[in-house]
Formats: structure tokens, sequence, C-alpha cells
């Protein structure tokens, strides 16, 4: 179980896109991890094969547990190479299944002892194509004894659909220790109906979605659910996430030595510039103000040291890259700050796309375990409607936070007159244990300079 | 089209691009922003969907007079003639 996020303890695995034999690739999605920032696609970090899954599904496992175990491609060669004798069920895991329910060992989902003759390879998530306003579609699976893996893989479009459908159930706070299709988790979030009350019809009592159907059958007139989804939920809980956010925060707090500065930058040049190219475009090609921010802030934080890295238990270590975390806001509250690899070497188009992409992704609860941590220093805009600062708090391992306010016109002395002129303070967050105010404010004057020259950017 | 019908096209439009929000819960005279809580990266995906959908490039400078559904409806009924 990866860490992706200082403020992460645990995570619950809902999903497996791979099983064993499958030969897969650094970078490659082989599962989904519930987080309170959402369910988040864990990519591999090895090329290899995988051996086993160790952990079940469904199962909430802290970070460094075992997930799964990869051999190299030799080991693989030899099919009849046994591999070696499977661990107990993380202790964590364990305990949370006894008391609800104590079969729950023993529903951990094997690996099909006969794979299925169709290659299932490393599938690319592919959403199903829902109107984006349908309810939960709880289309019932059929009830046929397919293998394990393959009841998996097709319940997996019941979570694939986009988050305004059917989202990843983390609600109920209740049977997370049962093993349970995600189909049938889905519905019984939706439903409020707790898993641990539900008797699995599959050999070891696991839960599939016919299961929940029936249970729900029987509890028509059941209270509603704790949080009756007035509308269309999120891929993320709210109030996971709020707690999420109070842990990090308030460990950056304890432990950062945070000094802040505050500098105004006239933006008439880059809203000129914008204007003037986004009047010649189509609407999917226009660009955003934004996209100079977080370009001017890489280019910025590459050239000044101390701003962009991680701090950790062996102190500062900088990045060569600038990998900008931007700071989304999620509608009813929360914020993630998915990280936009070298930002400073995309040109503003590439960026511009890159943050198109991996916003819709936030919205969606969609993002990939490399975006969650790998982010050298985070951007916060405030947007065009907002207000005119705001001096945040840093996100631990990194060193600095960096907050554009809400452009507007301001009266500005140029030479000898005073002029009005857009323009947007920028609020530097840095940590004291890796910069000082000197390099701190050559930062900000770094970022001035540039975007005075949009058109380099 | 019709400003019904387009007042339609743009709500659809507007949750497909805002997939958290209930479009039977949007009010025609809901600002996208205060209200909705779109931001800038929603409303320029809005622009481009409505783009694509209709053939309408609405210009940057037009933006505030797509503020609302009503006010979107008017305009798109008006660009249309």
């Amino acid at each position: 179980m990866p860490s992706l996020g200082a403020d992460m303890e645990d995570g619950k695995l809902v999903e497996w896109l791979v099983k064993p034999g499958d030969a897969v690739h650094r970078g490659d999605v082989v599962a989904v991890v519930e987080t309170q920032k959402g369910a988040i696609e864990i990519e591999i970090f090895e090329d290899g094969i995988v051996q086993s899954l160790e952990a079940e599904l469904g199962a909430t496992l802290p970070v460094g547990a075992t997930l799964a175990l990869i051999g190299d491609a030799t080991a693989a060669a030899a099919p009849e190479l046994k591999p070696e004798p499977k661990p107990a069920p993380p202790p964590v895991a364990a305990r949370q299944a006894a008391p609800a329910e104590p079969q729950s060992a023993e529903a951990k989902p094997e690996p099909d002892p006969q794979p299925a003759p169709v290659k299932v390879s490393v599938p690319e998530p592919q959403p199903v194509t829902v109107e984006a306003k349908a309810p939960l579609p709880a289309t019932p699976e059929p009830e046929t004894l397919r293998p394990k893996l393959a009841e998996t893989l097709a319940a997996r479009h019941e979570i694939e659909v986009p988050p305004s459908s059917a989202p990843i159930p983390l609600a109920t706070g209740t049977g997370s220790g049962v093993a349970a299709s995600p189909a049938a988790r889905a519905l019984a979030a939706e439903k409020g109906i707790d898993l641990a009350g539900v008797t699995g019809s599959w050999p070891g009592g696991a839960i599939v979605l016919a299961d929940v159907e029936r249970a729900a059958a029987g509890t028509a007139e059941a209270p509603a659910p704790r949080t009756p989804p007035a509308k269309p939920a999120r891929g993320f809980d709210v109030e996971a996430m709020r707690q999420g956010i109070a842990a990090a925060m308030t460990r950056s707090k304890r432990e950062i030595p945070h000094y802040y500065m505050t500098h105004e930058v006239d933006l008439q040049q880059a809203t000129d510039w914008l204007a003037r190219m986004n009047a010649n475009v189509a609407p999917a090609d226009r660009l955003l103000m934004g996209a100079l921010f977080v370009k001017a802030t890489a280019l910025a934080a590459k050239q000044v040291d101390g701003l962009n890295g991680h701090f950790d238990k062996d102190g500062f270590t900088r990045s060569e890259t600038v990998n900008a975390g931007v700071a989304v806001a999620l509608r009813g509250g929360g914020l993630v700050a998915p990280a936009i690899p070298a930002a400073d070497r995309l040109s503003l188009a590439e960026l511009m796309a890159a943050m198109r992409d991996v916003v819709a992704r936030a919205r969606a609860g969609r993002l990939r375990s490399s975006e969650m941590t790998s982010g050298t220093i985070t951007i916060s805009s405030l947007g065009d409607r907002g207000v005119d600062q705001m001096t945040g708090v840093i996100y631990p391992p990194q060193v600095a936070l960096v907050t554009f306010g809400t452009p507007r016109a301001m009266a500005r002395v140029l030479g000898d007159s005073i002029q009005i002129r857009q323009a947007v303070a920028v609020t530097l967050a840095a940590d004291h244990r890796a910069s000082d105010g000197r390099r701190g404010a050559r930062f900000l004057t770094e970022i001035d300079k540039l975007l005075q020259s949009p058109e380099a950017l | 089209m019709n400003r019904d019908t387009l007042y339609a096209v743009f709500i659809e439009e507007l949750v497909n691009v805002a997939p958290d929000l209930d479009a039977g819960t949007i009010n025609r005279d809901d600002q996208l922003q205060d209200d909705l809580e779109l931001d800038s990266m929603d409303v320029l995906n809005l622009v481009a969907a409505l783009h694509d959908r209709l053939g309408i490039d609405i210009p940057e400078d037009d933006y505030l007079q797509i503020e609302t559904p009503a006010k979107a409806a008017d305009y798109l009924a008006a660009r249309c003639k």
C-alpha cells in the first residue's frame, strides 16, 4: 500500500486490474485504492510478472502493507515454479474483518486456479459513458457462477462510470473488512446497507451484487441512508477528505517553520497578450491565466534553490524537475493538489492541456498515485472571482506553496504617473528549514519578471 | 433551434462539465461561478463544449452574457439567428 500523501494512513483496496501471471511495466495501473481523496489508480513501480495478489478486495490496509508480489520475467517464464507460500493476511485486515464477518479471511479472492483462457491484459480504465445525470446504474449482474476474477472485472464497470453516477462507496463506514464485490459495495452504499449484515452467496461468504439487492428488497422500509445522496454523489467522501486535510495541515503547521511574503505583480502585459492569443483561436485552444501562473512559478522554482523539492528526515532534497502541484478546489468542499510532472518543460499549450486533464480527473475522483505524491511545489490560484490574496499552508513534504490572488484592476505607479493596470498579489509560504527570505524574495521577483514577457513562457 | 432547446442544451453541457451538479436543482438565474461554483477551467470547458455542439464560438468578451442559464439561452438564441 503506497503512501499517497502526507495525510494518508491507510487505503482500501477496491479493485485489481491485474491477475497472477500478467506482465506489468512501470507506470501501469494495477489496482484502485480508495483514499480520503477519492479513488486513486495505483501505478506499479517496476517491471515484472505478477506472482500473487496478497491483499483482499475491500480490505483497508495500512501504508506499507503488501498488496501483491511481483517477480522478474525469468521466474514467470517457469510457471511451475511455485511462488513462496503466502504470508498470513496482514494483521490489520484480519483484525478488522474478525468482528464483522468471521469467514471473511477465507473469502479472500484467491487467484483463479484456472486462469481464464482469455488474456486479460492490464486494462486502461475505460469509463462507461453514461448520461452524466443518470442515477447509479444498478444493473444486476447475471447470477452465473463465473470465475471470481471475471466477476470482479465485470463489476469493475460498475465503478468505472463517472463519479456523478457511481461513487465508490466509503461513506457507510461499516463492513470495510467484509469481502464484497465493488458493485455490491456501490449499491450497499447507495442504499445505506451495512454489508456486515448481508449474507454472501459466494463460496466463502463473499457478497455480490445480487446479495445486496436481496437485502435492499428486504429493507425497503428501512430508515433512509445517513447521507441521502441529494445530488449525484462524488467519487470521494467530503468528511474523510476534511479529516485528511486537517491531518496534513496540522502536521505542516506543527513541523514546518513557515515564513511568508507577498508581492504585487503587474499583469497588464500578460492580460493583453492572453486576450490577443485567445481572440483568434477556438475555445478548446484558449489559454487561462492560471497556465501562465503555473509556468512562471515552475520556471522560477527551477532557477531559485530551496523552494522546489521535499524535506524529509534527511533534510531538504532539491528536485531537478518541477512537478507542479495544482490546487483544485472541489465542489462541496475539499481540495486536492495533483502534480503536473516537469511543468517547467511544457509549452503553455501542453501545460494547459495537462491542467484540463488533471482538473477533470480530480473532479471525477480518479487521480493516479504518482500525481498524488510527486509534487515538488504547489500552486494555488484563487480564480477570477476570488479575493486579493491568501497566505497558504505548505503541503508536506514540500517546502513551498505559491498563491495567486484574484487579478484585478489596481492603481499602480509607473514612472511618474499613476495608471490603472491589471495586477495580482502573489504570496509565498516557504519552509525556513530550506530557504530564507532573500531566496523567497528572489523567487517572487523572478515570477514577476517572467510574467512581464508572457510570449516567452 | 429555439430558446427552450438551447436552454436545455446549455444545462446538459453544464452538467457534463460539472458532473457533480444535479440538473434538476439548477435555477435559471444561478450564476455559474458564484452559485454553481464553476471555476475558470470549467467555464472554458463549457464554452468549448458549446462550440462543439452548436458551432457557436463564444469569445471571452461575451462570457458575462452566459453567466446564468437564462442569460445564456437568450445569448445563444440571438447568436443562432
